[in-house]
């Protein structure tokens, strides 16, 4: 796989809204897919009233992840509390996004199939807050990997399907109800089949769970036979990957291909090989839901086909 | 050729071949003796879940599962096998560095699956 190791695993969170980014600043950050950086609540009151999100055609959505509901442990003191408040944070967005997406581990896994099903329950009546109805949702392993995706299917439906929405052709990929992280034969195909049906310069974002492409196998940061996945995207021109499972900002090229993970609603995990064991950064009292958030995703207009605002936004934070 | 002659030949030819069997029985003993190490998956533990080797030394793991299907991954050496009960999957690989590294379960098989892994420490 064609991995660019120059942009591999660093974050390059900036304060800045967008449109203080100048344009020298704006080819660097587009060589790693074409993404402009914000974080904060003013950082998105900013963009918000600097006109790009707002301008005609344009549009925009949220993508949240890793929510891990019905997880009890030390690292989130406010497990039970943490989807809340990042329903009420998109919900108090000054402008509503186009739809939301959740990128997977809905729940946290148990190993009783009646206690699953009750937190798929409990999650889906929780998010059922959210103002915008548009919701896609996908499977982490910990909602699926131990039937098979049968009780999330029972919830939301299938587990890999495709979207359009205002010119973007959207692709969701199940690579958990395999408990061996692979996608699969059958469902490569069914994305090699719509992905013919696409010209080779159609914008195109994938969201999936697992990174498609080795961001750390040592700690199962992996799909077995992603690379299958981006071998088929590769072709063509605009694609962009959303992804979930490791807790934290990641921002990655593979040849042209730019994934981009997003951070947890839960508790944060270490960077890639940064301590001996991936065990969860423990919580700052002094600094409660550090490294937990969501985001909000701005496709710029044609013919930047490739670049995305993305707005990193506090959860549990005071609105400023 | 008189008889002396080929008899010459012979305790030539024979003196090579025996030179030609000690050669290859000193690369025999240079040859470090392949380890087989059993190693035994169970939810959510791998036993041993340290393995000791040696750089350049092939060993064969013999891995089985004593309850539910399981994956032993060894990424720094680009090795993995299913564990699976009543079976006995074999990996052998030549570790060619030394240090502590990673192996895990890349098979989610429950509650305790992110904490299951173990080193392989080679020296």
């Amino acid at each position: 796989m064609g991995n660019d190791s120059n942009n591999d695993t660093n974050n390059y969170t900036s304060t800045e809204t967008h449109n203080d980014i100048d344009r020298r600043k704006f080819l660097r950050l587009a060589g790693l897919g074409g993404v402009i950086f914000a974080s904060g609540l003013s950082g998105w009151a900013a963009a918000a009233d600097g006109g790009g999100v707002a301008a005609a055609e344009d549009f925009f959505f949220v993508q949240l992840s890793d929510s891990h509901w019905g997880f009890e442990g030390d690292v989130n003191p406010d497990a039970k509390g943490t989807l809340k408040k990042a329903v009420e944070t998109v919900n108090s967005l000054e402008q509503l996004p186009d739809f939301i997406v959740f990128t997977g581990d809905l729940t946290h896994t148990t190993d009783d199939p009646r206690e699953r099903r009750q937190r798929l329950a409990q999650f889906k009546q929780i998010v059922s807050a959210l103002k915008v109805k548009t919701v896609h949702f996908m499977p982490g392993e910990h909602d699926a990997a131990l039937d098979n995706g049968k009780a999330y299917q029972e919830f939301f439906g299938k587990t890999h399907y495709t979207f359009d929405h205002k010119g973007v052709h959207f692709i969701v990929l199940d690579n958990v109800s395999d408990p061996a992280a692979r996608i699969g034969d059958e469902q490569l195909a069914w994305l090699a089949a719509d992905l013919q049906q696409q010209p080779a310069d159609a914008r195109i974002v994938v969201f999936t769970h697992r990174p498609l492409f080795d961001l750390y196998p040592q700690w199962d940061w992996a799909t077995r036979d992603g690379a299958k996945a981006v071998e088929l995207l590769m072709p063509h021109a605009n694609v962009t990957v959303f992804y979930g499972h490791i807790h934290q900002e990641n921002h990655h090229m593979t040849g042209h291909i730019a994934h981009h993970s997003a951070k947890s609603l839960i508790f944060p995990l270490p960077a890639p090989g940064s301590q001996a064991k991936r065990t969860p950064l423990p919580w700052d009292a002094a600094h409660p839901y550090q490294g937990l958030g969501v985001r909000t995703v701005k496709p710029e207009p044609r013919p930047r086909n490739t670049e995305y605002t993305l707005t990193e936004l506090a959860v549990g934070a005071a609105k400023s | 050729m008189s008889v002396n002659k080929i008899d010459k030949k012979r305790r030539l030819l024979l003196a090579a071949c025996t030179a030609g069997g000690l050669g290859a029985m000193a690369i025999a003993v240079a040859q470090p003796k392949e380890r087989v190490i059993k190693v035994t998956a169970k939810r959510f533990d791998f036993s041993p879940n340290v393995i000791p080797l040696k750089k350049g030394v092939p060993v064969t793991l013999a891995l089985t599962s004593l309850d539910i299907p399981m994956g032993f991954n060894a990424p720094d050496f680009g090795v993995r096998a299913d564990m699976l009960p009543g079976k006995v999957a074999k990996l052998r690989f030549i570790p060619d560095k030394t240090g502590e590294f990673t192996f895990y379960c890349d098979i989610f098989c429950g509650s305790g699956h992110e904490s299951m892994s173990g080193s392989l420490v080679v020296t």
